[in-house]
């Protein structure tokens, strides 16, 4: 996969493939960047003020958020009948939308640990931004599951402690498995990420004029100074994080997938859940990151360090995970069928012809199983409308996708006479898309107030990091930056 | 050590104009006998903990340690109160010793949470940080050690610690800058 493409053409970023040597890898980092245009560039988005797009765009996203804060106080100040859950559907938008958001956070961490042991340095551009979408993301999944209980304030019920009557949670449920799933993610991705900026936040420290930048900065730099007896148990901390990450993300949405597939329902209890979800969550966690990054990279023109490549190799993830979902789609329907079981096969006829049919057509079938089919071509995956247009397609499938296993199989139960239809209300629509602000405004703060992309990080990938480098015409380009600069 | 102007002298250092200057630079300092040196580089640059002659780093047994007492104290939370102070019978089902499986998902996520805070206080506490104040900071050139600069300093308190002799050594090994950082 790291192999560059022989053809020179390249969108956006300059031309950089060699000519002469048609199997030389791509660079990473485009147009022989040294290490101090890097840490210009990336601080640059910090340290210069905010472009005015950012204010409108965080204008919007912030107020939506706040509508929808405005929708959770409501719905706990008067209940959760503010919401169209009822019998038969007693999940329905809250938990679809815990399982997207907790989705979309898995990208982050396969792209920070996963990709990390697997030596994929075109990781470094992109990892700082993924892991932060990572964190808001679970903060948005957060919510759900804590609001929907109905009384928040019993929510320390999910915690290991003894109720009044000396009862403890049920330590065998899926659902106390989840809250630990989920808040220790939380906690490992925190950390990794903090891991993550403790040298770039040394590196604004050291730029910055303002002096409540350089406290500020200087405080969570924990007065790092990039030296080699640091960096050598900085790294060993960073891969071992790496490692324990790695198990951890595949292990969440396995959890999460337990709350469903330890039921008795049709289309719930099934075994190949676990792996179903994850390649889900990966799947619509990717797109996530490109629906974040493809706009932030032209606003802050980082077509330098987020090269097509990057993009190309993006696609090709979505591409591969969401042929494992449109493969896990095909076994389900398969084994509803060789199961010989009458309710299992109802349940996967009234999903593609039930009352909710349109969902499976334009979100699993359209969105999630034939749109990445485009990126099996290079031009689809260079083309960056193509790319966006994919990636919305499948933010939207990968919604749908939950909705239809939530809403789906709880809205026909084994008895005709219990069926029933979910209808969402006016807050149950406005809670998901405040939590959408809420995400968005977290992330434009993110790139404002922290470098978006592991300065670091992406130093290592430049060929000068390499001690060994020497170029072609035998003098040192960063030597040769020094001259011209004085 | 002071210098004329009474300044204690803390180290004196070089800066190199690259990673792999940097990298012959440190081979040279640690086959000279040095102990009490160190490199500086906005990232870290792969083979120096051997060129410096720095073994593996031991962290991983605190990770270790970490992820141990994760799993020990995910069995004793879920144990403790499901076996011993309120077994809870959940649609007639077992509680015997032969459901331990579902014990297992929490005994996981406790080890990789404890596993991963071990590794984050372990790299503080090893590198001595948070240290908000250090002598090399004094060097106004140093700020570019996260930016793209490659530096290296050698101790005053190292016992081969010589003017001149680190001064040659800084030089020939080709360190530019070379200067005498402050402690105060």
């Amino acid at each position: 996969m790291d192999a560059a493409p022989p053809a020179p053409e390249v969108i956006g970023g300059g031309g950089a493939a060699s000519v002469d040597r048609p199997l030389a890898r791509v660079p990473l980092v485009l147009n022989k960047r040294n290490f101090s245009w890097l840490t210009e560039r990336i601080s640059g988005v910090v340290e210069n003020p905010a472009p005015r797009w950012w204010w409108v765009t965080f204008t919007i996203t912030a107020s939506v958020a706040t509508f929808g804060l405005f929708c959770l106080g409501y719905q706990i100040s008067t209940g959760v009948g503010t919401w169209g859950l009822n019998h038969p559907v007693g999940w329905a938008w809250d938990i679809t939308n815990f399982v997207f958001w907790i989705g979309i956070g898995h990208a982050g961490t396969l792209i920070s640990a996963i990709l990390f042991l697997l030596r994929q340095k075109w990781r470094t551009s992109i990892n700082r931004s993924a892991e932060a979408m990572t964190l808001f993301a679970v903060i948005c999944a957060a919510i759900f599951p804590g609001v929907h209980v109905g009384r928040v304030w019993m929510a320390w019920y999910l915690a290991p402690l003894p109720n009044n009557y000396g009862i403890w949670p049920n330590f065998r449920s899926p659902l106390v498995w989840d809250v630990f799933a989920v808040s220790t993610y939380f906690t490992v991705s925190v950390l990794f990420w903090y891991t993550g900026l403790i040298p770039d936040l040394a590196t604004l420290r050291d730029r910055t004029t303002s002096k409540i930048r350089k406290f500020l900065f200087g405080i969570f730099a924990c007065g790092w100074r990039g030296s080699n007896r640091n960096w050598r148990h900085y790294e060993m901390a960073y891969l071992l994080l790496a490692g324990l990450s790695t198990p951890l993300v595949l292990s969440v949405h396995s959890v999460v997938s337990f709350d469903f597939a330890t039921s008795i329902l049709p289309t719930w209890h099934t075994t190949i859940f676990p792996p179903y979800f994850v390649a889900g969550a990966i799947f619509g966690g990717f797109a996530m990151v490109l629906t974040l990054l493809i706009p932030a990279r032209a606003m802050f023109k980082l077509h330098d360090i987020i090269t097509p490549q990057h993009i190309d190799k993006m696609a090709k993830i979505i591409l591969l995970t969401g042929s494992f979902v449109a493969y896990a789609y095909t076994m389900e329907f398969f084994v509803a069928w060789y199961s010989g079981n009458s309710y299992e096969r109802f349940a996967f006829w009234n999903r593609v012809f039930g009352p909710y049919w349109w969902y499976w057509w334009v979100g699993m079938l359209f969105c999630n199983c034939l749109s990445p089919q485009l990126f099996w071509f290079r031009w689809c995956r260079r083309n960056i409308f193509v790319v966006y247009f994919v990636c919305m397609c499948v933010n939207a499938g990968m919604w749908f996708e939950r909705f239809i296993i939530i809403v789906g199989g709880l809205h026909r139960d084994f008895l005709p006479s219990a069926w029933g239809m979910f209808y969402p209300t006016w807050v149950d629509i406005w809670t998901y898309i405040g939590t959408l602000g809420i995400f968005t405004s977290l992330f434009l703060l993110f790139i404002r107030f922290l470098p978006m992309i592991a300065m670091s990080e992406v130093k290592t990938a430049v060929p000068e990091a390499d001690v060994h480098y020497a170029s072609p015409n035998g003098q040192h380009p960063v030597a040769a930056h020094r001259k011209e600069q004085r | 050590m002071r210098t004329p102007s009474g300044h204690k002298v803390y180290a004196m250092a070089a800066e190199y104009p690259s990673a792999g200057a940097l990298y012959e630079a440190a081979k040279r300092v640690r086959d000279a006998g040095f102990r009490r040196w160190d490199v500086y580089s906005p990232f870290p640059i792969h083979g120096m903990d051997a060129a410096m002659g720095l073994g593996k780093s031991w962290l991983s047994g605190w990770v270790l340690f970490g992820g141990v007492s994760g799993l020990l104290t995910a069995a004793l939370v879920e144990f403790g109160p499901s076996s011993f102070l309120y077994p809870l019978d959940v649609h007639g089902k077992p509680t015997n010793f032969m459901t331990v499986p579902a014990f297992f998902p929490i005994m996981f996520e406790l080890t990789v949470l404890f596993g991963a805070f071990a590794a984050f206080f372990a790299m503080l506490i090893m590198n001595g940080l948070p240290r908000w104040y250090h002598p090399m900071f004094n060097w106004e050139r140093f700020t570019r050690a996260t930016n793209d600069g490659f530096f290296l300093m050698i101790e005053a308190r190292d016992p081969r610690f010589t003017e001149t002799g680190v001064r040659d050594l800084l030089q020939q090994s080709g360190g530019q800058h070379i200067t005498i950082v402050h402690e105060d």
